[in-house]
């Protein structure tokens, strides 16, 4: 069953168009990385889908379990199950991490009709979560991101992410400014979380990510279409050879 | 494409709760401000003579004082002689028991959620309700008394403890200290009277209520704290006004006094009417509060959440007379709408080794303009003295604005003073992380906001502190979708 399916998909930002033309399947389980130059419209394939203001579609559909996501607002996209992980996380002043949590969970479980959680069972949940990613409680007493270290930042998304258990995890440029440790951190969090429902974007520049986050499917975006689709040998292929050959193809 | 300030800025539009008006015949004096009202009011109150003559005296200096106009707040000129100095309740003759005030009235304050009767008991509160300008009850009066505590309207304190009130009234804000000031002391119609005996810890958290009530009448409180050697009390200050059109002055004086090792903590949540969006109506709020750190190690502490008004000139200051005594200044300012708040504290280091600590918080959304100005001077044998500042600011939209004044005076060369200052703004990517999270916009926004206040909310009083969370997410809540 499909997750996500885009067609044909034109949007613009302040009037001027970024993407042209994108289309990409996703189905349940699966792993599509989207690779691709700077400016080609990565990040903002990654905003139209979790809704942010002032990214306009034109034209084409974006289907989530076969429902229309664009009439969805941010909230009701991710009560629905659409998480993003930010290339850069703001810094929540004041806010205490557990706290934000809780109220993004308690927020969540609301829209879909369930019982929230008390502060006990959801501290439960957080220790479960923190022992499955193997990873220490020292970001959880201090607030939101604030004074975060690059790698402390995107593991606390991948965390968020753990306790908040989407459907569909898009992760943009989670890779970058992370050292070897953090990035290894990072993508067993993703591992552990890859089941034979929940799908994954994952947005990058590098192939780097791609050796320890093994996908399933990987697409070339270029100048705001997916120009080529194709298998792990693919971002190897792009690694050594750069998107130059790609460009020469496309021209021809 | 939408405008995202213009967004944030919707979700700011307060809704003012407390809009209601009271309907109880009023003796009310006619406006204008004469000796002859002076002598009315005196004379209303059974003051006795040296009362009468220390009004007059501030009368007479008040007549030949400048408005002052260096604020960073706009408004029309006030005509004086437009204001009545005097309105009473007409059934203010002295309540034997809360069954005999007028029902109405306790109406009024089950509105605004006043803790009296057994509420105040449960809540462990004693309320000290001003309505307009005259002390209708006040409870806890026995248990305080055991305590030696003595806790009462301003008037009463006149009548019972003259010596008490003679001795300390206006000595930390004297008659010719400012316009408002002079004037407050003049045509004070009441307030509350705390005096906390040697060595005595107050048993229980002091509060008063106050409210504007009748139409066009100024209200003058004055509050006289003393906490003698060795005592501790908290008092709390609760403020809200019915929604009227027309401006209304309000100009309180609030004096305190800490002797040796005396320690008094003043919180104020003050949630009078700010006027409309269109900056109509509105409070005009131009207070004296000032504390006199008189004896050694003493230590006086004011916390303030300020929401509401239309202009709030206020600047809570503590004097460090005494050697080793401390100040603080914790406050959380909103401004949105057409509100102007031009506020912050002084800090006068004059005893040795003495310390002060300021956390000022403004948040200005919508046109609103937020002054912080503070005051740190350090006199020439204050030596050792200490200073933190801490001054944060907090924007939600564009149109608004923030301001610092920040004054440093230091006159002895051990002085360490230190200050940092803030802007921040909340942003599209803000609100856009907490949405991308699940949470709603109006949430987001007083998550961010409660978060950007937690230094100061911790100062206060538990129940306050749920208070004034409360306040500010009204004060936010708003136009969404």
């Amino acid at each position: 069953m499909s997750v996500l399916k885009i067609d044909k998909l034109h949007a613009s930002v302040e009037g001027k168009p970024i993407l042209k033309g994108l289309s990409l399947e996703v189905k349940e389980g699966e792993v599509a990385a989207i690779m691709g130059p700077n400016g080609s419209g990565k990040s903002t394939l990654a905003s139209v889908l979790a809704g942010r203001d002032g990214y306009d579609i034109d034209s084409g559909t974006i289907t989530y379990f076969g429902q229309d996501l664009t009439e969805l607002a941010a909230e009701e996209r991710a009560c629905a199950g659409v998480f993003l992980a930010f290339q850069y996380p703001v810094e929540i002043p004041g806010v205490n991490n557990v706290y934000f949590l809780r109220a993004a969970l308690n927020a969540q479980r609301k829209a879909r009709g369930e019982e929230e959680l008390d502060s006990m069972a959801f501290l439960k949940l957080v220790r479960q979560r923190l022992k499955q990613l193997k990873i220490t409680d020292d970001l959880l007493h201090r607030a939101v991101n604030e004074g975060f270290s690059g790698g402390e930042k995107k593991r606390n998304e991948i965390f968020q992410m753990a306790v908040l258990e989407p459907q569909l995890a898009i992760l943009d440029e989670t890779d970058s400014g992370l050292d070897i440790d953090a990035l290894k951190i990072v993508s067993d969090g993703v591992n552990d979380l890859r089941d034979d429902k929940r799908a994954f974007v994952v947005v990058t520049h590098y192939q780097r990510l791609l050796e320890h986050i093994v996908p399933d499917s990987v697409h070339v975006l270029m100048d705001g279409r997916i120009v080529k689709s194709g298998e792990r040998d693919l971002a190897l292929k792009l690694e050594e050879d750069g998107y130059g050959w790609l460009e020469k193809e496309l021209a021809a | 494409m939408s405008t995202g300030n213009e967004h944030i800025e919707e979700l700011v539009k307060r809704r003012y709760e407390p809009g209601f008006f009271t309907d109880i015949e009023s003796d009310t004096v006619a406006p204008g401000l004469s000796e002859d009202v002076i002598r009315f009011i005196s004379e209303k109150k059974n003051e006795p003579g040296w009362m009468t003559q220390w009004r007059l005296k501030a009368f007479e200096l008040w007549q030949n004082m400048p408005t002052p106009e260096w604020a960073h707040v706009h408004y029309p000129p006030i005509d004086f002689q437009a204001i009545s100095y005097y309105s009473a309740p007409k059934s203010a003759a002295k309540y034997k028991s809360w069954d005999e005030v007028d029902p109405k009235l306790i109406e009024t304050y089950d509105k605004l959620g006043v803790p009296l009767h057994e509420r105040a008991r449960l809540a462990g509160v004693a309320v000290d309700a001003v309505f307009d300008s005259v002390s209708v009850g006040t409870t806890f009066r026995k248990e305080l008394a055991e305590a030696g505590v003595i806790f009462c309207s301003m008037s009463e304190a006149i009548t019972e403890h003259p010596e008490l009130v003679r001795r300390y009234l206006g000595t930390v804000v004297p008659q010719s200290d400012n316009f408002y000031a002079a004037l407050n002391s003049a045509v004070f119609t009441d307030g509350s009277f705390v005096w906390i005996p040697q060595g005595t810890r107050c048993p229980m958290e002091l509060s008063t209520y106050f409210r504007i009530n009748e139409l066009n009448t100024g209200q003058f409180e004055r509050t006289l704290i003393v906490a003698e050697d060795d005592s501790y009390v908290s008092y709390l200050e609760g403020c809200t006004a019915p929604m009227r059109d027309e401006n209304q002055l309000h100009a309180a004086v609030v004096e305190l006094v800490a002797q040796d090792r005396a320690q008094i903590k003043y919180s104020t949540v003050q949630n009078w009417y700010p006027g409309d969006e269109n900056g109509k109506g509105g409070i005009y709020n131009f207070v004296t509060k000032r504390g006199d750190c008189r004896g050694e190690r003493s230590k006086i502490s004011w916390t303030q959440v300020e929401t509401g008004s239309a202009i709030t000139w206020k600047y809570p200051s503590c004097i460090l007379r005494g050697d080793h005594s401390s100040g603080e200044f914790y406050s959380v300012a909103l401004t949105h709408n057409h509100q102007q708040a031009d506020t912050g504290t002084k800090m006068i280091h004059i005893g040795r080794n003495t310390s002060s600590h300021i956390i000022s918080k403004g948040i200005s959304a919508g046109q609103g303009q937020n002054a912080y100005r503070g005051l740190v001077q350090v006199q020439k044998r204050a030596d050792n003295a200490r200073n933190y500042t801490q001054c944060d600011s907090l924007l939600i939209g564009k149109r608004c604005g923030a301001h610092t004044f920040p004054y440093i005076e230091a006159r002895n060369p051990t002085a360490h003073i230190e200050h940092e200052a803030s802007t921040s703004r909340i942003s599209e990517d803000h609100l856009f992380y907490c949405l991308q999270r699940g949470i709603g916009e109006e949430d987001a926004v007083s998550m961010i906001v409660d978060g950007f206040c937690k230094e100061v909310f911790k100062e206060l009083p538990m129940e306050f502190a749920v208070e004034a969370k409360k306040l500010l997410e009204v004060s936010l809540e708003g136009a969404v979708g």
